[in-house]
């Protein structure tokens, strides 16, 4: 059993021609890899009429309807987190609701809102009523404003998830670029804070201080953008960690903290 | 046979890396059956006269035969052009340059001497575009990028210079690559160490519109996870030949010791 926490897809209204091509190579690859579910989001239009991290009402809904469907497609195998934009917070509630409802098992907010800021609030409030956990897209120590998001990093998603200690968030891409030391030291206190491993990054030594910030009970595997890179981390955890400690990252910290139903081939 | 072309041993100063001893990278190269490794001295890389740390590399190559001295050479020094008749002396498979790290011009005068002595000796350079993700350095790690401008200048300097570019993504080599004459592309090599896998599938795009024949495997351990590399080849459909050609023929190709000489090379059980 592999889960990978942190995938994407594509779609028609995407920026990308071979979107096709990239969702079938990321499907293909996960075979090879052993990946038993990929639990992804879609980030609007990816950019084509909003922005990749502001998307609009619109592009939300048919983003997640798409991934409603892929995951209908795919049963066990695709699963998915509602992306929600807080600026709106009348849909975010309504999509939200909507979502979860139609059977998505996750909330994604990446970058519309910073993660400390009250307008999260209320989202949070719909993941601890409905058991869902929250995946964050996070800059590893955000030392300026970067163009096209309002990023936020570990020490701003540990304010919100100081703020709601029932809900589970997922911090994300620890190796997606940044200093990740500055992340692992704002939430290795907080117990309700995951460290999602994907990313392109595989730095040497990143492995050993996230075990040495979290352990293993809150590590989640996970590729992003780049499945290799993913395999590697995996094939090195196989070095570092026993096999329970590796089953924990590998599938089971995500079959506790996602709903009891989320995962059907367990 | 797999041999990595881009590797390190030594301390890095910008953070804590685990694993930067001789013994520790050679434990690295048995994880992942790596036979051999072109070795560059890190800490060099941030001296003053990088040169400084090549006697320890060479030592260091003698005690362990799976390890290949990739000596570094600082061309705004006096003196330099010792380096490059070390090199071809002792069957070096290449020498190094940093020129953002040491404050040189990448496709200044001095680069451009380099170039030329490396091309009339048959040494290779090797450069690196990277050492780390640019999002994550030091705040006090400030040296510019290798620009893809610098190495395509760098090629036509001379038509006998060979270049090994290490840790440049997909749009790096495509610039370099379709920047040049076929001529001048067949003198480059590109270690796979930064050139994302599926589902972007930058590796496989290159290597059909590139060809096998221009990569390596590296790795840039142990700044990076030597595992990602063989990923990365795992997840791909290559035939035998080609995976062979870029885990360790193309490397030979260019490797005037294995041109020359027997190999003294030790096979690792896989």
């Amino acid at each position: 059993m592999l889960i990978d926490i942190h995938a994407h897809f594509l779609h028609d209204r995407s920026p990308r021609t071979d979107w096709r091509e990239r969702n079938a190579s990321r499907l293909q690859a996960g075979e090879r890899v052993g990946i038993t579910v990929h639990v992804a989001s879609i980030l609007g239009s990816w950019g084509a009429t909003s922005p990749i991290y502001f998307p609009s009402p619109a592009d939300i809904q048919y983003g997640n309807d798409f991934l409603l469907n892929l995951q209908w497609s795919h049963p066990g195998r695709i699963r998915g987190y509602a992306v929600v934009n807080p600026n709106f917070q009348r849909h975010a509630q309504a999509e939200l609701a909507r979502c979860l409802d139609a059977g998505m098992i996750g909330i994604k907010l990446a970058a519309s809102r910073r993660a400390d800021d009250p307008l999260l609030d209320p989202i949070c409030q719909v993941a601890r009523e409905r058991g869902v956990p929250v995946l964050h897209h996070i800059w590893q120590h955000r030392r300026r404003d970067y163009p096209g998001q309002e990023a936020s990093d570990g020490a701003e998603l540990g304010a919100l998830a100081a703020r709601h200690p029932e809900v589970s968030f997922l911090l994300a891409h620890i190796g997606g670029g940044g200093d990740w030391v500055h992340s692992l030291a704002a939430v290795r206190h907080l117990s309700n804070v995951y460290v999602d491993l994907s990313g392109s990054g595989v730095d040497g030594g990143m492995l050993e201080a996230c075990l040495d910030a979290v352990g293993p009970e809150r590590l989640l595997w996970g590729c992003d953008l780049t499945i290799d890179t993913g395999w590697a981390k995996l094939r090195y955890l196989e070095h570092l960690l026993s096999p329970a400690d590796l089953e924990l990252t590998a599938w089971r910290n995500a079959a506790r903290i996602f709903p009891p139903s989320a995962f059907p081939s367990l | 046979m797999r041999t990595d072309v881009n590797c390190f041993v030594g301390a890095y100063p910008y953070r804590r890396v685990p694993g930067t001893s001789v013994e520790s990278v050679l434990q690295a190269m048995d994880r992942v059956s790596v036979d051999q490794a072109w070795v560059s001295h890190l800490p060099s890389v941030f001296w003053r006269s990088p040169a400084e740390g090549n006697p320890w590399l060479r030592e260091m190559a003698e005690r362990h035969e799976r390890l290949r001295p990739v000596l570094a050479v600082h061309p705004g020094l006096a003196g330099w052009e010792a380096v490059i008749r070390q090199a071809h002396d002792n069957d070096a498979p290449a020498v190094r340059c940093d020129p953002t790290y040491y404050s040189l011009d990448p496709a200044g005068s001095e680069m451009r001497s380099l170039v030329e002595a490396c091309a009339a000796a048959d040494v290779v350079l090797m450069l690196a575009v990277r050492l780390e993700d640019a999002r994550q350095r030091h705040p006090n790690d400030r040296a510019a990028e290798l620009p893809a401008a610098a190495v395509r200048s760098l090629i036509r300097v001379d038509p006998a210079a060979r270049i090994i570019i290490t840790h440049a993504d997909r749009g790096f080599v495509e610039e370099v690559h379709f920047g040049s004459t076929p001529e001048e592309s067949s003198r480059l090599w590109w270690d796979i160490c930064w050139i994302w896998g599926p589902p972007e599938d930058h590796l496989q795009t290159l290597l059909q519109t590139v060809g096998a024949e221009r990569f390596l495997f590296g790795t840039g351990q142990p700044l990076r996870l030597p595992e990602t590399s063989v990923a990365k080849l795992d997840l791909l459909e290559l035939s035998t030949d080609q995976r062979s050609a870029i885990e360790s023929g193309n490397a030979s190709t260019i490797d005037r010791q294995s041109l020359t000489r027997p190999s003294r090379r030790h096979r690792v059980s896989p």
